[in-house]
């Protein structure tokens, strides 16, 4: 981690990152470790989850949801087994929290899963990594051996009397499992594809049963509220948006990575945290949230990254992952990777997720080739309207973010690749289908794109 | 457009609540479907995934509507196939919103892009859910002009069923339908985004081994795809993969395919659906009476399809009876009457005229010498089987009557005439389909609701798996039916079944308990008849707990027939031939002299039998019956070579043409009209499908042959024949209950088992000949025993009495030690006929070589 003078580094989840061999146990406890359970599990579960309400903790999977509202939906009574599940499939493209979140850190997870499951009566946690994330599935796996050594799990935890069993899940690489009932059905051992909704998993979850699915880094949090009380946890962010949080940045930076700061820093300052541009080339476009979230442009330099201050410049918070890019590269490019993304993952069960994104991707192909005509900019649009808001989960409309804010601020780009078209067509040339070597197709593929 | 009005008036009983769709309010039950109360205000929103009978989806996003709750509009279009009404909603659908307007074309053009446009070859052009929609509620052009996907077609999916990837729209419906409604889940969602497809462990094989043909940018995909196709066609009979797509109701998702991506292999190409003519029929095969429609052209049926009967079978049919038809076209028919000649000893096709002359003359002889006895068979409609009953009592001054052309007993006779004949049916507090759907126990004794009455099946599983009624079989293993009933199996022996429900209050005092309680209902199957002593033990059992009980028969004609009287024992209308009162209310109604009919019952179909054997019978009219559905063959076929004269009433050439010395042919169900009566009770009737092929219903054909010997049946139509049915008030005396003594099964000696055995749906039955596609999609024919049993066989058994033997391929079953399941008439393994054994005989086994 790097600091900064001014800007204001706020190490409450990234604290113990830096310390030699920080995923252990031993390191762990010395670090104030597993201290915050303690005073958990002393306490009346409705008393945690007033305090989690209290701080104001949101959830930080993207959706930003208060956690003590979404803990209290559970039911009080215990007629079926209570789940507590934790959603660990970080795969929103530039988002990389999570996973060094697991890395570096596995017992914070694992105490905040203690935690939470106490407060919700839960006795059986799931945490659902993503597949691909080996190494971080290892570290995890260990944690949770030595956290079950240490009597931190299983069996009248501490002699609380409560009961925690935790299994770690790994995924099989598919986005859409992060969706939080696809998660759950991919549990189950069905296809990830997302449940009807109602009912909603506070009611019939997993198997069936009351259950919560929470972000990593949302109950990572949990065991420093704990420790920290609400007025330390509020003393960070906005009334609205408290607390800090793990900005991952990448792309054209000087030093990309973690880095956590309350919620509503700027870009401005993130960047200066980073050291600015790489090698001071001007930023063009960045994402606040990943790719789902819309873009935005070094207008928006200043815009409190937070969940109010992302949605009033028209755009979402999401997972924090700032990917920046700076003038060498093609926006219709980027926005066509994108949308290949989102074709490669759309889980296929509603029409216009399944058929919008494999069309959308076509006709970026085709733009980005140098094909494309003025027409399409508008088929692209008004495809995009029929798929946001129109499909079965959010996957559809994070699908088309990129593209409607890609044109929104950088239409020219999208008009200079039909203008290079023109000239052909109205000499009644047939476009190859194969990009010519040397031929304008070459200008939307700037080098610099794939750095 | 109109505007809500200010002030309503409407009231709002319990458990409704109010909305308003498009400005008008609308009362509509809690928990209702947006999308239906739309409709019953006339407005239909257009929709793939959505099916009345399904659980919703949501799947497709054809159904988007605006919707404000509290005054607030909800930020986006919302399926009205997923939402439920609440009280104060507003809704706009596409008639009053250009927001749901909008959203609907969106989603049609997103449909269509990957569409093919062959509608002019497909099967489902002309009555496609999506076509229609796409013009109704679709843009005129397309904006795409980019590469569509393309899959290699047709994919089998089974035998009969075929997919044709690309036309496919995911909206899950077959995979929904298999799952939910017979629960055979072989077919689901492959891969997935653009790339996923419906298929099976088959067809997932051939993804494995070819490349998809959408890749944009690979030239040689639709090659190696072709490949795939020829693989999975290769990879058929090996089915290395896992299970093919196996159930017996796999036609019900060509039928509910909102397009043309599953198709029939029997239907595929064969006409177009406005060139067909279609009329509404029913089933002909077991005794759910299923409503059917049966479509036609120049004189062929084509197809059947289930009928919306929601009393009987909802929308869905079974296999057989969707596909079994082809029989009545078959080659062999019989379509002229035959008369044996003399001289040379063969059939030969000759005028009606001549045959009536000739039956009439030979039957006279026989009724006058030593009597003649009647055997109508188990599919005969109600009219007809009022014909046979009045031809045998009128024409031939006997009760020698008996339709049961299978395994049947004197207390059979008991029980029918005592507690199924003329209860009512569904008006009368008998059993019903509905029943079924919330009764708290539903317990199947000696019946196998999948294998002989698909629809009653279905209704089981619907209502354990809607409303948690608790199924228990008595039988001998967990077969499909009582995995997928979430049934209980109290197993016996063959033959045990008495005693089974003899001790229920002490081996299961849960079921015991559950039968006490209202709506309980007990199933029995005709394989009853086979075990001594069961009829009486239902009959204790019902009433002692309180329990329903309805007798599901495997053939159409079994009820309607019990009711019309072709039993040795009853007169039409449940009389007992016993009951002076009964002969002389019927003696009266038919115009017979006093005294006319005899006192004491006739024989029944064993007992005609033997008394032919033993020159105590000449002669026999048959009707539709196969020897070797006898529980003797042996015999059969002995007494009806003895047989002095046989009159035969058929349409395809069978076991009895051989003896027959008079052939009549008769009309199949297409080519009459008729009544056949369900499990239940409840009448089926039916017009003519194919008119004036000249073909005779059997009423028809009874009613001339009595006019040649000189007696008037007044069954000349089959109106006529129910008309002189009912005319004949409901019997006002009823039949003793049945008291037999129920028998231990045998216990079976070393290298012995006892044989438990029914028949499969689908099987080597004479109605199902012509449907190769059908055929392949029969159950595995093997043998089945315990572990402990089957120790030492090996991989075949060959199961064999002093007749014969059959050998077949051995899998391990949770029967009871010491027992061995066979299918009662499948391919390899055709009882009756080899081993003229049935359910509890003894038989030998051993290990067998193939």
């Amino acid at each position: 981690m790097s600091t900064s003078e001014k800007a204001p580094l706020t190490p409450v989840l990234t604290k113990r990152w830096l310390s030699p061999q920080s995923w252990r146990l031993e390191t762990y406890e010395k670090l104030e470790g597993y201290t915050a359970m303690r005073k958990a599990l002393s306490a009346a579960p409705e008393q945690v989850i007033q305090m989690v309400k209290d701080a104001g903790l949101r959830g930080r999977g993207g959706a930003g949801f208060p956690a003590g509202v979404k803990w209290g939906f559970m039911p009080k009574d215990e007629e079926k087994p209570h789940y507590l599940v934790i959603n660990a499939d970080e795969g929103e493209p530039g988002t990389c929290k999570d996973i060094p979140l697991m890395m570096a850190d596995p017992h914070a997870l694992i105490e905040g899963c203690i935690i939470a499951a106490y407060a919700m009566r839960s006795h059986h946690c799931f945490i659902y990594v993503r597949g691909e994330a080996l190494h971080p599935m290892r570290r995890l796996h260990a944690a949770v051996r030595e956290a079950k050594q240490a009597g931190y799990l299983g069996h009248d935890i501490l002699g609380s009397g409560f009961d925690l069993e935790m299994t770690v899940h790994a995924g099989a690489g598919a986005y859409i499992c992060g969706e939080e009932t696809a998660l759950l059905d991919s549990l189950e051992g069905r296809r990830g594809q997302p449940r009807l909704k109602p009912p909603f998993p506070a009611a019939s979850g997993l198997y069936a049963a009351p259950t919560t699915v929470n972000n990593v880094e949302t109950i990572a949090t949990v065991p420093s509220i704990i420790n920290g009380g609400s007025d330390w946890f509020r003393a960070m962010g906005s009334e609205k948006s408290p607390g800090p949080k793990i900005y991952s940045v990448s792309g054209h930076v000087e030093r990309p990575g973690q880095y956590e700061a309350p919620l509503g820093t700027t870009l401005r300052e993130l960047l200066e945290m980073c050291g600015g541009m790489k090698d001071g080339i001007p930023l063009k476009f960045w994402t606040p949230g990943g790719s789902s979230t819309p873009l935005f442009t070094a207008d928006h330099l200043d815009v409190a990254l937070d969940f109010e201050g992302a949605a009033e410049a028209g755009s979402m918070l999401g997972t924090t992952a700032v990917q920046v890019f700076n003038e060498t590269v093609s926006v219709p490019w980027a926005v066509m990777k994108w949308t290949q993304f989102y074709e490669h993952e759309s889980c296929g069960k509603c029409t216009p997720c399944r058929e919008g994104t494999f069309w959308l991707a076509q006709v970026l192909e085709r733009m980005v080739d140098g094909r494309g005509s003025e027409e399409d900019i508008d088929t692209l649009l008004d495809v995009c309207d029929n798929i946001g808001g129109r499909s079965f989960c959010a996957l559809g409309d994070a699908a088309v973010s990129p593209i409607q804010s890609g044109i929104k601020y950088f239409r020219d780009e999208f008009l200079a690749l039909c203008e290079s078209n023109r000239p052909a067509r109205a000499a009644g040339t047939v476009a190859s289908p194969e990009p010519v070597p040397g031929s304008d197709s070459q200008a939307a593929q700037p080098v610099g794109a794939q750095a | 457009m109109t505007v809500a009005p200010e002030k309503s008036d409407v009231d709002v009983p319990e458990g409704y609540v109010k909305l308003t769709i498009d400005g008008e309010e609308i009362v509509a039950p809690k928990g209702e479907l947006l999308i239906r109360t739309a409709e019953r205000l006339g407005t239909v929103i257009p929709r793939f995934c959505d099916h009345p009978l399904l659980d919703p989806a949501g799947a497709c996003r054809q159904c988007l509507v605006e919707v404000e709750m509290n005054g607030r509009p909800m930020p986006k279009p919302q399926a009205s196939c997923t939402l439920t009404v609440a009280d104060g909603m507003v809704v706009k659908t596409q008639v009053t919103s250009e927001v749901a307007d909008k959203a609907q074309q969106g989603v049609m053009e997103l449909l269509l892009i990957n569409h093919p446009l062959d509608c002019p070859i497909c099967d489902k052009g002309g009555e496609c859910p999506l076509q229609n929609q796409a013009m109704a509620h679709g843009r005129t052009d397309s904006r795409f002009v980019d590469k569509k996907r393309t899959f290699p077609k047709p994919l089998p999916i089974s035998s009969q069923v075929l997919l044709d990837r690309e036309r496919c729209v995911l909206c899950q419906r077959c995979t929904r339908f298999s799952d939910q409604i017979a629960g055979d889940p072989f077919i689901d969602l492959l891969e997935r985004g653009a790339h996923q497809q419906i298929g099976t462990a088959e067809t997932a094989d051939v993804l494995d081994a070819a490349s998809h043909t959408s890749e944009p940018d690979s030239a040689s995909a639709g090659k190696s795809a072709s490949a795939g196709l020829d693989s999975a066609s290769a990879g058929k009979s090996a089915s290395a993969g896992g299970q093919p797509f196996q159930s017996y109701f796999s036609g019900n998702t060509i039928q509910i395919c909102p397009v043309g991506a599953l198709t029939s292999a029997q239907y595929r190409f064969r006409s177009r659906p406005f060139d067909l003519v279609s009329t509404p029929s029913v089933c002909e095969h077991c005794s759910s009476g299923c409503a059917e429609r049966t479509d036609f052209r120049r004189g062929k049926v084509m197809r059947k399809l289930a009928g919306d009967d929601p009393e009987v079978n909802e929308e869905w049919i079974c296999d057989k009876g969707r596909f079994a038809f082809r029989y009545a076209a078959a080659e062999q028919r019989i379509r002229r009457p035959l008369v044996r000649n003399v001289e040379t000893g063969e059939l030969e096709e000759t005028s009606w005229t001549e045959a009536l002359r000739a039956a009439a003359d030979g039957l006279a002889k026989a009724r006058d010498g030593k009597g003649v006895g009647v055997l109508p068979g188990g599919r005969v409609t109600l009219e007809d089987a009022y014909a046979y009953s009045k031809f045998a009592r009128v024409a031939l001054r006997t009760h020698d009557v008996d339709h049961r052309a299978r395994a049947h007993s004197a207390e059979e006779l008991d029980f029918l005439a005592s507690r199924v004949v003329s209860d009512g049916g569904p008006a009368g507090g008998g059993v019903t389909f509905s029943d079924l759907e919330k009764a708290p126990i539903a317990l199947c004794v000696a019946f196998e609701p999948e294998e002989e009455a698909p629809a009653v099946f279905l209704r089981l599983r619907k209502g354990a798996r809607a409303n948690d009624v608790k199924v228990v079989h008595i039988g001998q293993w967990a077969s499909p039916a009582v995995e997928k009933t979430f049934g209980e199996l109290l197993a016996c022996a063959p033959g045990g079944e008495a005693g089974a429900v003899d001790g229920i209050a002490q081996h299961a005092p849960d079921v015991d308990e559950a039968l006490r309680s209202e709506g309980a209902v007990v199933l029995v199957g005709e394989r009853a008849a086979e075990v001594p002593g069961l009829p009486t033990a239902l009959h204790r059992l019902v009433e002692r707990t309180g329990a329903r009980l309805a007798w599901i028969p495997r053939r159409a004609g079994e009820r309607g027939a019990v009711e019309a009287g072709t039993l040795p024992t009853l007169l039409p209308g449940g009389r007992p031939v016993t009951d002076a009162d009964a002969r002389a209310e019927v003696e009266r109604h038919w115009g017979l002299d006093p005294g006319t009919l005899p006192a004491d019952p006739g024989r029944d179909m064993t007992g005609m039998l033997n008394a032919i054997v033993t020159r105590d019978l000449d002669g026999l009219l048959v009707g539709g019956v196969d020897l070797d559905d006898l529980p003797d063959p042996a015999l059969a076929r002995k007494a009806f070579d003895a047989a002095e004269f046989v009159v035969s009433l058929e349409l395809l050439p069978s076991t009895v043409t051989p003896y027959a010395d008079v052939v009549l042919p008769i009309a199949p169900v297409d080519e009459k009209s008729g009544t056949f009566v369900n499990w239940e009770g409840r009448r089926r009737p039916f017009a003519v499908t194919l008119d004036g092929t000249g073909a005779l219903a059997d009423c028809r054909v009874l009613d001339t042959l009595g006019v040649e010997m000189d007696t008037d049946l007044f069954t000349q139509t089959s109106d006529a024949a129910l008309g002189d049915l009912d005319r004949l008030a409901a019997a006002t005396a009823r039949a003793a209950a049945p008291d037999h003594p129920s028998a231990e099964p045998p216990a079976p000696g070393d290298g012995q088992a006892l044989l438990a055995t029914w028949r499969q749906l689908i099987d080597d039955g004479s109605l199902q000949i012509d449907e190769p596609a059908l055929a392949g999609t029969a159950r595995r024919v093997v043998a089945r025993m315990s572990r402990a049993t089957a120790d030492g066989l090996g991989d075949h058994v060959t199961v064999s009495t002093d007749r014969g033997s059959v050998t077949l391929p051995v899998e391990v079953t949770d029967l009871p030690d010491g027992v061995v399941w066979l299918p009662g008439n499948s391919p390899g393994s055709k009882l009756r006929a080899t081993l003229g054994a049935g359910h509890g005989a003894v038989v030998d086994i051993a290990g067998g070589d193939r």
